[in-house]
């Protein structure tokens, strides 16, 4: 493929000198069965990075590592000077002596405990005139004051996860650790709670590893993105650049590509820029949707240093490719495939289309446009895709 | 009619005594079954267990046997007090406790088991030792648990007839419990005060259990174990 390796893993943390670092190196067998392990080696300064992965990634198996929830098999982790786990070293904090900040997918609030009790709970070493200056500091930065006395079942989802934010936060930690902790929320109340999260760590830059599968929250906190897939890193970097390259189906499918086609190289165009693939359906979870024509489509994309016949994988946004009912003319798109509707599916306010043209394509268009095309399953069209609409991606 | 009092004192005594002990005994026992990962603990699970399918007869044949001064335990008690533990109030608790273990320990393991393990997970994060954690987190989420382990101990003391014919005889103010004077009247045909005493023993064990489920319901619904989600 392409020669671009910054967007894979960057293992070199040389040019992060800040102190309150988190280096990690953790390698798990998630279960004595399989042959699936975690194996990451990274970095994450202070700010946010961001952890992304489809689940069983082994994302919140690296959290629990990092908090000391569960032993890995080797490595050693580290925030600035202090060492957590070295089991080269026999070094093995135990979790409640490593002031890990940890906000749990289900936010695990003490259902017995009020709102200030819970708070409260990590402030036992400190005396209690300390205690309730932190606990009054951060009840008014998560805006929850009024709370105080309620228990974590009296209040809404969203008061919940501030509270969850504050107990964790309060103690000071050296690092948070944050498991798709605003996953139930609306857009709305999750911004307001980012960006209250965002304030609070200016004056403290510790490292926050935030976990997610949503995009919009990629987009919105990133300043890092590490791309987690079968519990490897295969990307890193800031969103925009992990996105706009993406050269990994995991990276591809938080870009939002919803067609992944394998594909062979056929014809090199160096001419042009371009070279010709031949397309196989990727990955379908409808088998009957699989080569449904046994002869190859050809499809024209960018060029890149690939041999002849070499595999590839294609992604193409179902939002970048045109339908037409007549067999269109004089366009500068170099693909215009003809092709059998197979399904018009309303998603919300957007029609997702299955068109079968040898392989089975996703096309999104608007409620107007099926309207005045008449699409319906069993019609005719033609699928126009613009070359420089085709990504490619390693295999 | 009769109705032996002093009998009833006794009883009585004696399952809030055993009831006591076993909260403290069955606590980490039971949280040694509940968290412990070894992998022979089923044969513990198993021992524990034992009492409840045993006739009381071989649990109090075997207690003899232990409390005896023919056994390193006995005459050790021996050689302490001057007399055997066989046939005193002493012996009676000790023989209690083993025979009501599984009746605490199971609701109570029961009972840890069935914490959210991210709320105990939650709280070492937050830099708690694991004996905070128990008092502080496990403890009062299991409190139906724990709550409804006593009050089977304590029923179960309170009725128990065989391991105290076996152990502790039939001596009037020390071993004469209620279940006892019960055989006693009806051996010696006195069936009023058997009657007698026995509804009382009846009305006793349903108030008690009454007001601890009675509780323990309330319990419920004012600090259910998880919230809503």
């Amino acid at each position: 493929m392409d020669g671009n390796k910054t967007h894979l893993v960057s293992q070199s943390g040389d040019g992060v000198a800040a102190s309150r670092t988190l280096r990690a190196q953790v390698r798990k067998r998630l279960t004595a069965e399989s042959d699936f392990a975690l194996d990451v080696d990274f970095h994450a300064p202070p700010g946010f990075t961001i952890l992304f992965g489809a689940s069983g990634a082994g994302k919140t198996t690296l959290l629990d590592c990092i908090a000391g929830l569960t032993e890995p098999d080797s490595g050693r982790i580290a925030i600035g000077e202090e060492c957590l786990l070295d089991r080269a070293a026999h070094i093995h904090l135990p979790v409640e002596k490593r002031r890990v900040g940890y906000v749990f997918q289900d936010l695990a609030l003490f259902p017995h405990l009020t709102v200030e009790e819970n708070v409260d709970y990590g402030l036992a070493h400190l005396p209690r005139a300390e205690r309730d200056r932190r606990i009054d500091a951060i009840l008014g930065a998560f805006r929850i004051p009024h709370l105080r006395h309620r228990r974590p079942r009296e209040i809404s989802g969203g008061e919940r996860q501030r509270v969850a934010l504050a107990r964790a936060l309060v103690t000071d930690p050296v690092i948070l650790l944050l498991d798709e902790p605003l996953a139930a929320l609306d857009a709305a109340t999750k911004t307001r709670i980012i960006d209250d999260l965002r304030a609070w760590n200016l004056a403290r830059r510790i490292p926050i590893l935030y976990v997610t599968h949503s995009r919009e929250e990629v987009f919105a906190l990133g300043e890092n993105v590490l791309v987690l897939d079968q519990g490897r890193i295969v990307a890193q970097g800031p969103p925009h650049q992990v996105l706009s390259a993406p050269q990994q189906e995991t990276v591809a499918q938080l870009a939002g590509f919803e067609n992944i086609l394998d594909a062979t190289v056929e014809a090199l165009h160096p001419d042009r820029g371009t070279m010709t693939c031949f397309l196989f359906q990727g990955k379908s979870e409808n088998p009957d949707e699989r080569m449904l024509r046994r002869e190859p489509v050809p499809l024209e994309t960018p060029l890149v240093r690939a041999d002849l016949g070499s595999a590839l994988r294609i992604g193409i946004r179902a939002g970048d490719i045109l339908l037409a009912i007549v067999p269109p003319v004089g366009l500068s798109a170099r693909n215009v495939i003809p092709g059998v509707v197979v399904s018009v599916e309303r998603q919300d306010a957007m029609i997702s289309a299955k068109v079968n043209c040898g392989v089975v394509l996703e096309v999104h268009l608007t409620l107007a446009a099926r309207e005045s095309l008449r699409l319906e399953p069993g019609r005719e069209v033609w699928l126009v895709i613009k070359t420089y609409s085709c990504h490619l991606m390693q295999k | 009619m009769f109705i032996d009092w002093q009998a009833f004192w006794l009883t009585l005594r004696l399952a809030v005594i055993v009831a006591a002990l076993l909260l403290v005994i069955g606590l980490p026992v039971a949280y040694w079954i509940a968290f412990s990962r070894w992998r022979w603990k089923f044969l513990v699970e198993a021992v524990v267990a034992l009492p409840i399918v045993l006739p009381p007869t071989v649990l109090g044949f075997y207690l003899l046997v232990a409390l005896g001064p023919h056994s390193p335990l006995g005459r050790w008690w021996i050689s302490l007090t001057g007399h055997t533990l066989a046939f005193t109030f002493t012996g009676l608790v000790l023989g209690s406790i083993l025979y009501s273990l599984p009746f605490a320990v199971q609701p109570f393991a029961a009972a840890f088991a069935g914490v959210d393990r991210k709320l105990i997970a939650a709280s070492s994060t937050l830099g708690a030792s694991p004996l905070k954690t128990f008092f502080r987190v496990i403890v009062p989420l299991s409190k139906p648990g724990l709550i409804t382990g006593l009050a089977l101990t304590f029923a179960h003391t309170m009725g128990e007839f065989g391991v105290v014919l076996m152990v502790g005889g039939n001596i009037p103010g020390v071993t004469r419990t209620v279940s006892i004077e019960i055989y006693d009247q009806v051996q010696a045909s006195n069936y009023a005060s058997a009657n007698a005493t026995a509804l009382l023993l009846l009305v006793i064990c349903f108030a008690m259990l009454a007001i601890v489920y009675g509780l323990n319901r309330r319990s419920w619904l004012m600090v259910p174990l998880h919230g809503p989600k």
